[in-house]
C-alpha cells in the first residue's frame, strides 16, 4: 500500500515542486511577452496531478486540457521541450507548431492536451478501446476540469467507456470554476460524481490537495482498469491560484477565498506531513527543491536558446 | 473483374482491408448485426465479430472521438457516419481533432482514420438528410475529401483511404449504392488525388464529382447529338485537387462547366474556377461555368427538390450556350 512506501511521496514532492516551478517560470516568460496566446496555469493543482498521473505506469496514456503541461511533466516529458514548445521553438514537443494548449509527447504516453473543453475525453476512451483490442495491460487516463461536465463529449465518452467496460480513469479536477463561472451556477448536482454514477461508472470524490488521498483512489482505479473491471471517475476537489488564464481579472472570486486555499497548498501539506512523520528531513526537502529549481531554470534557459522553426515547417505535417 | 454494386465494392474493400490488417476496424451505428442502413457492412459482423465491427449508440461525437483516439495509437478505424448531415453534431472531433492532430503534434501523432458517410439529394429525404458537404470539409486543412462515383473507384479509393496515414473523409452517395459496374477482384487500390477522364472530348470539359458524373455523362451524350464534343472528368477527390488533369483538359477545350450537388455559393466549383482562371487564363474561350444546387435547403417535395438540384438539361443548356455565345 502506498503509505508503507514513503519513497513515492518523496518523488511526488519533487515532481510537485517541479510542476510549480515550471508553471511559475512559464508565467514569467509569458509576462515578458515571450509566449503567444493565452496561458492556463495549474498552480495549486499539483496534488491532483501527481496523485493521478503520478500513479500511472510509463506505458499508460493520457489526454488532458490546456492546463496540462504539469501532467506532461508528471508523465515524463522533458521540461526543456515543454518550455521550447510554449516559446514556439524548434526544440519544442511539436517543434513550435502546437503551443501551450497543444502538447503531444507520445513516447511518454502524452496523447494530447486539448484546447476544446471535453474533447479529449472520447479520445482517451479510444485509447482505452485500443488497449483492450490489443489485449494490452495499459490504461488510459483523461483529466478535465469541472467545466467539462456539461459538454456532450463528456457524456458520450463516459457512456461508451461504461457500456464497453474500458480500462480508463476519468479525472475531474474540480477547481470550482468553469473558466469564470462558479460550478454551483452550472450544475444542480451537489457532487459531480453523480454525473458518472448516472452512467453506472464507479465514482469517488477526494481532497485533491492531499496527494496521498488522491494517489490511493487513483491506484485503485488504475488497478481496476488494468484488471478489466472498467472505468472509474475521480472527482478531485482542488483550486487554481491563478485565474482561468494569466491576466484573468478574477472578478468571480475573493482574495480571501484564494488565500484560504493557499493555506491548504498541496506542496505545503505534503511537506509538513513528511516532516511530521519524519519521512524526510528539512535539509533533504530543501535540497530537492533547490535541485528542482535549478533543473527547471536550466530547461527554461536552454529553451530560450532553441532556434525558431524554419518557415517551410509551417507547411509540413498537415496530413 | 466482376459486375457488382457500389455497396458491394465498398464491402469488398472493407473485407479485404480487415483481412489484411488486424488494426483495421469498423465503428458506427447499426453496422454490425444490421449490416448498415445501406448494407455496406453486410456480412462483416458475422465474419469479424463484434470486436472489430463495433456497433455504437447514437453518439457521433463519442464514437468519432474514440476512433480518433484509437487511430492515434496506430489502429486504422473506419468510422461510419450514417448520413453526412450527422457529421455536423461531431464537427469538433473531425475539424479540431482528427484534422489538426498531425499538425499540432509536429507530425508525431498521426490519425489514420477514415470517416465513411453518404451524402446527396434526389431521394426525397428533406433538408437534414440530403446535403452535400464536401466543400465545407475541403475548407479544413488536414482532411482529404474523397467522393467516388463508379463501383471500381469506390473499392479502390476506399482501400487507399484506409491505407492513408491521415484522416480521410470518404463521401459516398446514397443514390449510387445500387449502381453496378465492373470491379477488379482482390486487392484494388486507386491512388487518392488523381482525377479520371471518363470521356474524351475536344470542345468542352465537364468537371463533376460523385453522382453528378452520371449527369455529366448523360449531358455529354446529349451534346454529342448536337455535334458538341464534350470531355467528362470525374474529379474523385476535392482534396487533393488534381488541377493538372483539369488544366490539361482546359488547354484542349477552352471551355468548362463544373457540376456539383453542393450548394453553388462558396462551393468547390468556385475554387476550381478561380484556379483555372489563374492557370489557364489564355486558354479560356469562355468564362468557366457552374451548375450546382441552388442556395436553399433541400425541399422535401420531389419536384421542388429536382428544381433545386443540378439537372442534365441545365448542363446541356449551359454547354450549348458556351458553344454558341463564344
Amino acid at each position: 500500500m502506498s503509505q508503507t512506501q514513503p519513497d513515492w511521496r518523496i518523488d511526488a514532492y519533487r515532481d510537485m515542486v517541479r510542476i510549480r516551478e515550471f508553471e511559475e517560470t512559464s508565467a514569467k516568460l509569458y509576462t515578458q511577452g515571450l509566449v503567444g496566446g493565452s496561458l492556463h496555469l495549474a498552480i495549486g493543482q499539483e496534488g491532483t496531478i501527481m496523485g493521478t498521473v503520478g500513479a500511472l505506469a510509463s506505458g499508460d496514456q493520457i489526454t488532458m486540457t490546456y492546463r496540462g503541461r504539469g501532467h506532461a511533466l508528471a508523465k515524463g516529458a522533458d521540461p526543456f521541450a515543454l518550455f521550447a514548445e510554449i516559446l514556439g521553438r524548434q526544440g519544442g514537443t511539436s517543434r513550435g507548431k502546437g503551443g501551450p494548449m497543444h502538447i503531444y509527447d507520445p513516447e511518454v504516453g502524452v496523447m494530447g492536451t486539448n484546447a476544446i473543453v471535453g474533447a479529449g475525453i472520447p479520445i482517451a476512451v479510444g485509447l482505452a478501446l485500443a488497449a483492450k483490442m490489443e489485449g494490452a495491460s495499459r490504461v488510459a487516463m483523461t483529466a478535465f476540469g469541472d467545466g467539462a461536465v456539461n459538454q456532450g463529449a463528456f457524456h458520450e465518452g463516459l457512456n461508451l467507456a461504461a457500456i464497453w467496460d474500458l480500462p480508463i480513469v476519468f479525472v475531474c479536477e474540480n477547481n470550482l470554476y468553469s473558466e469564470m463561472t462558479p460550478i454551483k451556477d452550472a450544475v444542480r448536482n451537489d457532487s459531480l460524481t453523480e454525473r458518472a454514477q448516472a452512467y453506472r461508472i464507479r465514482a469517488v470524490t477526494v481532497d485533491g490537495n492531499d496527494v496521498e488521498a488522491v494517489r490511493e483512489v487513483a491506484e485503485q482505479a488504475i488497478a481496476r482498469a488494468r484488471a478489466g473491471e472498467g472505468p472509474t471517475f475521480i472527482e478531485c476537489m482542488t483550486y487554481r491560484y491563478v485565474g482561468h488564464m494569466l491576466g484573468d481579472p478574477e472578478t468571480y472570486r475573493s482574495k480571501e477565498e484564494v488565500q484560504s486555499w493557499k493555506e491548504r497548498d498541496p506542496i505545503l501539506l505534503l511537506r509538513e506531513k513528511l516532516l511530521r512523520e519524519k519521512a524526510a528531513t528539512k535539509t533533504q526537502l530543501d535540497a530537492i527543491e533547490a535541485a528542482a529549481r535549478e533543473e527547471i531554470a536550466q530547461a527554461a534557459d536552454s529553451a530560450q536558446k532553441s532556434p525558431e522553426p524554419q518557415l517551410e515547417e509551417a507547411l509540413d505535417d498537415v496530413f | 473483374m466482376s459486375e457488382i454494386s457500389y455497396a458491394q465494392a465498398l464491402n469488398q474493400a472493407l473485407d479485404l482491408a480487415m483481412a489484411a490488417d488486424p488494426k483495421v476496424f469498423v465503428i458506427g451505428e447499426d453496422i454490425g448485426h444490421h449490416g448498415g442502413v445501406f448494407g455496406v457492412t453486410k456480412g462483416l459482423w458475422e465474419k469479424y465479430g463484434a470486436q472489430r465491427i463495433i456497433d455504437t449508440p447514437i453518439s457521433e461525437t463519442g464514437f468519432l472521438g474514440v476512433a480518433v483516439g484509437a487511430a492515434s495509437v496506430a489502429f486504422r478505424p473506419v468510422a461510419e457516419i450514417m448520413w453526412v448531415d450527422f457529421t455536423l453534431v461531431a464537427m469538433d472531433q473531425i475539424v479540431n481533432q482528427a484534422a489538426k492532430t498531425s499538425y499540432m503534434s509536429g507530425g508525431r501523432v498521426k490519425v489514420p482514420l477514415v470517416i465513411r458517410t453518404q451524402e446527396g439529394a434526389g431521394r426525397g429525404n428533406g433538408a437534414q438528410h440530403s446535403q452535400s458537404l464536401e466543400s465545407m470539409f475541403a475548407q479544413v486543412p488536414g482532411l482529404k475529401v474523397v467522393a467516388p462515383f463508379d463501383p471500381a473507384d469506390a473499392k479502390g479509393l476506399l482501400t487507399a483511404a484506409i491505407e492513408d496515414d491521415g484522416p480521410v473523409l470518404f463521401l459516398e452517395h446514397k443514390l449510387l449504392y445500387n449502381r453496378k459496374g465492373e470491379v477488379p477482384e482482390g486487392r484494388h487500390v486507386v491512388p487518392i488525388g488523381k482525377a479520371r477522364v471518363r470521356r474524351e472530348g475536344s470542345q468542352l470539359t465537364l468537371i463533376a464529382l460523385s453522382r453528378m458524373v452520371a449527369y455529366a455523362e448523360e449531358a455529354a451524350a446529349e451534346l454529342a447529338k448536337e455535334g458538341i464534343d464534350a470531355e467528362v472528368i470525374d474529379l474523385r477527390s476535392v482534396v487533393p485537387l488534381d488541377m493538372a488533369t483539369l488544366e490539361a483538359s482546359l488547354r484542349k477545350t477552352g471551355r468548362a462547366i463544373i457540376v456539383h450537388e453542393a450548394h453553388q455559393s462558396f462551393g468547390w466549383g468556385a475554387e476550381v474556377a478561380a484556379r483555372l482562371m489563374d492557370s489557364c487564363f489564355y486558354d479560356l474561350i469562355a468564362p468557366v461555368q457552374r451548375v450546382a444546387s441552388k442556395d436553399v435547403p433541400f425541399p422535401f417535395n420531389r419536384t421542388l427538390e429536382a428544381f433545386v438540384m443540378p439537372s442534365v438539361a441545365q448542363i446541356v443548356a449551359t454547354g450549348r450556350s458556351l458553344m454558341n455565345d463564344y
